[in-house]
């Protein structure tokens, strides 16, 4: 099978500390790919510099057989990766239909670009209730829809997501995941970085394992809920 | 009563080109968070360019029945243009390349720019006010006791036209849309595929637009040009920006509308003299007990 992204020995530094020493990413076309670790791991380091956000001091990145290591963030997004980053980033100042429309800023025809918001505002109900509202005057489980579903008026191939349960309810949490379930039942390839393992488990084909900037493990989904080091490590007490 | 509603009409006058400059520094600094201290040289830059091709058609004997409207027509245009460019120069040369630099840096920068622009158009102008061609006819209305100039209406009018105009851009278009998504989060903005450095660079070439239009304005409403203009109408449509809410597209406007007024009832009452002290002070004051402007956010929002 061909991989929808590739990265290869990727290396991120802040100043002279080394965040990332070399890592080997694959995500095949379809799958659900998780990505876990402790707080500080990498994870986050590793979702901005895919996505453009940090430079790379070594190592390549391809998407779709295009390498893309020199593109900016911009035209990384146009390639059709959408990253939900940590901490929503909605813009607050706008209202619920600016920010879905800035989602398909790409998007020239508007008629197209309406028919994307509704067709997201038909999955995330509650963002239609709230359409003209500020974004900043969500609660935070609608502001984590509004980022997901930002992301969604894209159509991006490949969605990146950045603990999107973070700091929600678990009813919420539920709803989202099966949010991303339909999404990617509708072909969304999607790479998930959770702190809650074991929902992310649950929902993915595969998982990394990061540890202190490096891949520790890499292995099925199944294989990892079920060894006792992960378990220990990341999925104990909870 | 008839001093009183002339001094308002002055007082909206010079609101008028204060609140076009404001906007450029407002701009700028929503979309930055930089005070471009050029900018007020944008505008006598503005000016000069306006001033230079009315003279040159004057001497060509073209301005009068339909050739005055075209003649100033062009030489709007062409003071537009030309401050669209310089600003938008002056943002890739000096500021691109400090963008993560730490926030002096680039400050310090616009000072340079500043001084450097003063003292260019001082080679091209020289050093005296130059009278500003007077061309465009002005005969005096009266409307009961308010009595204006056709000058007057055309300077305010444009600007308000400017000022509309500008308003549904930012809040309607895709490009206004993409302006505000870069100044309240730069990073979500370049995920969602939004160019940063191509926004900003427009977001100058719109200020460096609006200054042209004030270029314009300020010389048929002053009368004439000089190379320092920039540097007093500047400071007050800076704090025109300030007393709105800097970064506040509409505080803008009403800050500059604020001062004008409040430079031209002050000269009537306590003397011309007197009127930078009474801007000032608002500057001062504002600062202190409402640094967010009269329709700022209480703080701005950062992530
Ligand atoms: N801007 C930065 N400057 C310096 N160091 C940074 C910066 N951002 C992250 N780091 C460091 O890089 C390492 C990896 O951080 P990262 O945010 O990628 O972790 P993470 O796995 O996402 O953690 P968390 O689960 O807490 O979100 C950490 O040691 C962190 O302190
Ligand atoms: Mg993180």
């Amino acid at each position: 099978m061909n991989a929808l992204l590739d990265v290869r020995g990727l290396e991120v530094r802040y100043g002279g500390i080394v965040a990332l020493r070399g890592i080997d990413f694959r995500v095949d076309e379809g799958e659900i790919v998780a990505l876990l670790g402790a707080n500080g791991a990498g994870k986050t380091t590793t979702l901005r510099a895919i996505s453009g956000l940090l430079p790379i001091r070594a190592g390549d990145l391809t998407f779709a057989g295009t390498n893309f290591r020199k593109h900016g963030a911009d035209a990384i997004a146009r390639l059709g990766i959408a990253h939900v980053p940590e901490g929503r980033r909605v813009f607050t100042r706008m209202t619920v239909r600016e920010n879905l429309e800035l989602g398909g800023y790409a998007v020239a025809a508007r008629r197209e670009l309406d028919v994307r918001i509704d067709e997201v505002l038909s999955i995330f109900p509650r963002l239609h209730e709230r359409i003209a509202q500020r974004a900043g005057t969500l609660s935070g489980g609608e502001q984590q829809m509004l980022a997901i579903g930002r992301a969604l008026v894209a159509q991006p191939r490949l969605l990146v997501l950045d603990e999107p349960s973070l700091g929600l309810a678990p009813l919420i949490v539920a709803q989202i995941f099966e949010v991303l379930r339909d999404i990617h039942r509708r072909g969304t390839t999607i790479v998930l970085v959770e702190q809650n393992a074991h929902a992310a488990l649950a929902l993915a084909d595969r998982g990394y394992v990061l540890r202190n900037g490096e891949i520790a493990r890499n292995d099925t989904a199944a294989n990892l809920a079920r060894d006792p080091a992960v378990v220990a490590a990341y999925l104990g007490g909870e | 009563m008839h001093e009183f509603l002339a001094q308002l009409a002055n007082g909206v006058e010079l609101g008028a080109i204060y609140a076009l400059i404001a906007l450029g520094y407002t701009l700028v600094y929503g979309i930055l968070e930089l005070i471009n201290f050029a900018h007020g040289d944008v505008y006598t830059f503005g000016s000069f360019t306006a001033l230079v091709v009315l003279v040159a058609l004057r001497a060509a004997h073209v301005l009068h029945g339909v050739g005055l409207i075209l003649g100033i027509v062009a030489a709007l245009l062409v003071a537009i243009l030309a401050c669209a460019l310089l600003n938008a120069g002056i943002e890739r040369l000096a500021y691109r390349r400090l963008r993560k630099a730490p926030r002096l840096a680039p400050l310090i920068t616009a000072i340079g720019v500043s001084f450097m622009l003063e003292n260019l158009i001082e080679l091209w102008q020289g050093s005296a006010p130059v009278p500003f061609p007077n061309v465009i006819p002005n005969p005096e209305l009266r409307f009961g006791a308010l009595q204006v100039g056709v000058q007057q209406i055309v300077v305010v009018a444009l600007a308000i036209v400017t000022m509309i105009a500008l308003h549904y851009f930012v809040q309607r278009s895709r490009l206004g849309k993409a302006m505000r998504a870069v100044a309240q989060d730069r990073d979500a903005a370049s995920l969602v595929g939004i160019n940063v450095d191509r926004t900003i660079a427009i977001t100058f070439l719109i200020a460096g637009a609006l200054a042209g239009v004030a270029g314009f304005v300020g010389g048929v409403s002053f009368g004439s040009a000089w190379f320092l203009n920039g540097f007093g109408a500047g400071l007050r449509a800076f704090t025109a920006a300030v007393l709105g809410g800097i970064g506040n597209i509409a505080g803008a406007m009403l800050g500059g509308f604020l001062i004008g007024l409040l430079e031209s009832f002050s000269t009537w009452f306590i003397g011309g003299q007197w009127s930078n002290v009474a801007v000032f002070s608002v500057l001062i004051l504002v600062l202190v007990f409402r640094p967010s402007g009269l329709l700022g956010e209480s703080l701005p929002e950062k992530v």
